[in-house]
C-alpha cells in the first residue's frame, strides 16, 4: 500500500509539476493567467492519437511512426501556442481580467473544436512500450516509468536552461523585474514570446507523455486545468519551486484519499483544493512566492 | 411635488441617453407578454433574468471592490441546494413552503459569502481568484460524496413550482431582477448622497491601502460586499432551482462561475448595466444557437474572443462612451452630439 502510494505520487506528481511549470513560468514573466494552457496539453496528446490511429492520419508511413508523430505533434502543438499568444494575448497583455477571459475562451474553442473533430468518443493512444516493471512489490507499467523519467528529464533541462544560458537569465531578470529589464537591452517581447513557446512546449510534451496512459477525449483539459492553477498557487504565483514541490504535494494528497477514504475518487480533487486553501490562509502568498512588504495587508 | 418628480425626471432620466435607453428596456420587458405568449421565448427570458442577478451581483462584489471572484457559482448552488432541501422536506424536517425556501435559501448564501470572504480578507489578486475557484468544487466533492442527502449526480429534484402559469413566473422574475438590479445599483453609485458604500467600494479598488489610511474600515466593507454579493446571487439560484424543480450539480459547476464573468466582462465591468446588457445579448444568443448545437460553444467562445479584442473595456462601456460625453467643467452627463454643456453651457470640445 504505501509502496503503491510514493510510486503513484511519483508518477502523477511529474505529470503535474510539467503542467505547472510552464503555467509558472507565463505568469512569472508575463504576470498573465494564461488559462488555455492544458488546452495545449490536449492538443497534443490528440495530435499524437490523429497521427498514430488507422483512421485519421495513421495510414500515412513516414509520419505515423511514433518518434516521428511525438515530435509533430509537439511541433505543431508549440506553433498553435505562439500563434494565440500574438493574435490574442499579446495586444490585451495590460488588462488581466481580459486576457483570463480571453485564454478561457480560447481554451473553449479548442475544445469544442476537438469535440467537432473527433467526436465525444472515448479514444486511446498506443502505448510506446508495454508491459511493467515489478518494484517493492508494486506493478508500474514501462509507460509510466517513461512518463517519469522524462519529466524528470524536462525538468533538468528547463532548469539548465534558466540558471546557466544568457537566455535563461534574461528571463529571469524579465520575470523580476520588466521596466528595468527592458533598461537594459533585454527585448521583454521577444521573452514574453520564448517563454510562450516553451511553455506550449512543456504542455504538448506533457500530453504526449501521458496521452497512452490515459483516455482521450475533448473535455480532458478540465481537470488538469483545476489542478494546475491549485498548484502554483499553493507553490507561489510565479516560482518555478514552487511549482514542482507544490505538484508533489497535491499529487501526494490526491493519491492518498484515493487510497485511504472510501469514496475517495470523488474527494481527491476537493481534499487537494482544501489543502491549497488551508496553506493560503496560513501563507497567503503561497510556499515560496514573493511578497513586498508594502502590499501585505 | 409632482413638477418636482417630473423636473428630476427629465434631468436625470430623459437627458441622459443612457437611462433613457435603460428606462425603455424595462418598460418593454413588462410589455412583451402582451406581444407573446410563446413558452419557450418567456422560459428564455426567466432564464435571462434569474442570471441578470446572478451577473449584477458578481459585478458587484468583484468588479467595484475588485476581489476577484472565481467561484460565484458557491452562492447559486448553495441556494439552490437548500432551497431544494428545505422545500422537498421528507428526510430533513417538514416540507416549507417558496415564501419561506427563497429567503431561507439567499441567506445561506449569505453564509457561504462569509465563510468564503474569510481567506479573501488576507489575499489578493490571482491568489484570491483562485481560493475562490476551490470554494464550489470543494462542496462538489462534498455533494458527490454524500449521494443520500444531495441525490449525487441526479441532484433534488420534484420541488415546488414558483407559480402555475408561465406568464406569472415571467413577471415575478423581472420584477425581482428590476429590483434587485436597482437596489445593486444605488449601492454601488459613488456619487450617492443616501449611502457612502458606492465610493467606498471604488476607494477599495482603487488603492486598498489608501483605503484604509483614509480610516476605511475595509475588513467591514469586503464582508458587506460578499455578503450582498452573496445574497441576491443566493436569490437568483433558489428562483432558478423553484422554477427548473431541480437542485442539481450544475449549479454549482465551474463553468457558470466563468458564466458570470463572462457575461459582465463581455458588457463591460464596473457598470452594473454592463452585466445587465452583457446577459441579455449572450444568454438569449446561446440559447437561440441550440439548433446549431454542436457549434454553439463554440460561436460563443468566437464572440467573446472578438468582442473583448476590440473592446476590452466591454461592450455597453464602449457604446456609452459614444453616446455619452462628461461636461469636463460640472461634470454633468450630456449626449454626445451636444457641443455645450446643458447646464454649464461649457465647451464640450
Amino acid at each position: 500500500m504505501i509502496e503503491g502510494i510514493i510510486v503513484q505520487t511519483l508518477v502523477r506528481g511529474s505529470v503535474y509539476a510539467l503542467l505547472a511549470l510552464g503555467f509558472a513560468l507565463i505568469f512569472g514573466v508575463a504576470r498573465v493567467l494564461q488559462l488555455s494552457h492544458t488546452a495545449f496539453y490536449m492538443l497534443a496528446a490528440f495530435g499524437l492519437f490523429a497521427l498514430t490511429d488507422a483512421a485519421f492520419l495513421g495510414g500515412i508511413p513516414f509520419i505515423s511512426n511514433p518518434a516521428v508523430a511525438i515530435f509533430l505533434s509537439i511541433l505543431v502543438t508549440t506553433g498553435i501556442g505562439l500563434a494565440v499568444y500574438k493574435l490574442f494575448i499579446d495586444r490585451v497583455r495590460e488588462h488581466h481580467v481580459t486576457v483570463m477571459l480571453i485564454t478561457l475562451a480560447v481554451a473553449m474553442a479548442f475544445s469544442e473544436i476537438m469535440l467537432i473533430i473527433f467526436s465525444g468518443q472515448y479514444r486511446s493512444a498506443p502505448a510506446f512500450i508495454s508491459g511493467y516493471w515489478e518494484v517493492l512489490g508494486v506493478k508500474v507499467a514501462y509507460q509510466h516509468i517513461l512518463v517519469f523519467v522524462g519529466a524528470g528529464v524536462v525538468l533538468i533541462i528547463i532548469w539548465a536552461l534558466l540558471t546557466k544560458t544568457r537566455l535563461g537569465i534574461a528571463i529571469r531578470a524579465t520575470a523580476q523585474d520588466t521596466e528595468i529589464a527592458n533598461l537594459m537591452g533585454i527585448n521583454v517581447s521577444t521573452i514574453l514570446f520564448t517563454v510562450m513557446g516553451i511553455a506550449a512546449a512543456l504542455a504538448a510534451i506533457t500530453g504526449v507523455l501521458v496521452a497512452p496512459t490515459l483516455v482521450l477525449e475533448p473535455r480532458m483539459l478540465w481537470p488538469p486545468f483545476i489542478i494546475v492553477m491549485a498548484i502554483i498557487t499553493l507553490g507561489g504565483l510565479g516560482s518555478i519551486k514552487g511549482s514542482v514541490i507544490g505538484a508533489f504535494i497535491l499529487a501526494f494528497v490526491e493519491v492518498l484519499v484515493v487510497f485511504l477514504l472510501p469514496q475517495g475518487a470523488f474527494l481527491q480533487g476537493a481534499c487537494a483544493l482544501l489543502v491549497m486553501v488551508i496553506v493560503l490562509i496560513f501563507r497567503p502568498e503561497g510556499l515560496f512566492g514573493i511578497v513586498f512588504e508594502e502590499e501585505r495587508l | 411635488m409632482l413638477t418636482r418628480f417630473f423636473r428630476d425626471f427629465r434631468g436625470d432620466v430623459v437627458a441622459i441617453p443612457g437611462r433613457l435607453i435603460a428606462l425603455i428596456f424595462f418598460v418593454l420587458l413588462f410589455l412583451i407578454p402582451a406581444f407573446t405568449q410563446q413558452p419557450y421565448i418567456l422560459r428564455i427570458l426567466i432564464f435571462t433574468n434569474m442570471f441578470v442577478i446572478f451577473a449584477v451581483s458578481w459585478d458587484f462584489i468583484s468588479g467595484y471592490t475588485g476581489q476577484m471572484n472565481f467561484g460565484h457559482a458557491l452562492f447559486f448552488g448553495v441556494a439552490a441546494y437548500v432551497t431544494a432541501m428545505l422545500n422537498r422536506g421528507a428526510p430533513l424536517g417538514p416540507h416549507w413552503p417558496i415564501g419561506v425556501t427563497i429567503p431561507l435559501g439567499a441567506l445561506a448564501a449569505v453564509v457561504a459569502g462569509v465563510i468564503m470572504c474569510l481567506p479573501a480578507l488576507r489575499l489578493r489578486g490571482p491568489y484570491l481568484a483562485l481560493v475562490t475557484l476551490a470554494f464550489p468544487l470543494i462542496l462538489l466533492g462534498i455533494i458527490f460524496a454524500n449521494t443520500q442527502f444531495t441525490g449525487g449526480e441526479l441532484g433534488i429534484s420534484g420541488i415546488d413550482r414558483i407559480s402555475d402559469s408561465r406568464t406569472v413566473d415571467y413577471y415575478i422574475s423581472v420584477v425581482v431582477m428590476i429590483v434587485s438590479v436597482f437596489i445593486m445599483w444605488k449601492l454601488t453609485d459613488a456619487k450617492s448622497s443616501l449611502v457612502r458604500t458606492g465610493i467606498i467600494m471604488h476607494a477599495i479598488r482603487e488603492d486598498e491601502i489608501a483605503a484604509r489610511a483614509s480610516g476605511i474600515n475595509t475588513i467591514r466593507y469586503k464582508l458587506f460586499a460578499f455578503a450582498v454579493g452573496g445574497f441576491f446571487a443566493g436569490i437568483a439560484g433558489a428562483m432558478y432551482a423553484h422554477f427548473m424543480r431541480i437542485a442539481g450539480p450544475s449549479s454549482l459547476d465551474l463553468t457558470l462561475s466563468f458564466q458570470a464573468i463572462i457575461w459582465t466582462v463581455f458588457g463591460g465591468i464596473v457598470s452594473i448595466y454592463g452585466a445587465v446588457v452583457g446577459t441579455y445579448i449572450l444568454y438569449p444568443l446561446t440559447e437561440s444557437l441550440r439548433f446549431i448545437s454542436e457549434y454553439r460553444m463554440l460561436i460563443f467562445a468566437v464572440i467573446v474572443i472578438v468582442i473583448l479584442l476590440f473592446m476590452p473595456e466591454g461592450i455597453a462601456v464602449w457604446i456609452r462612451d459614444k453616446i455619452e460625453r462628461e461636461c469636463p467643467r460640472c461634470k454633468l452627463t450630456n449626449v454626445s452630439w451636444r457641443h455645450q454643456c446643458r447646464a454649464c453651457s461649457a465647451d464640450l470640445y
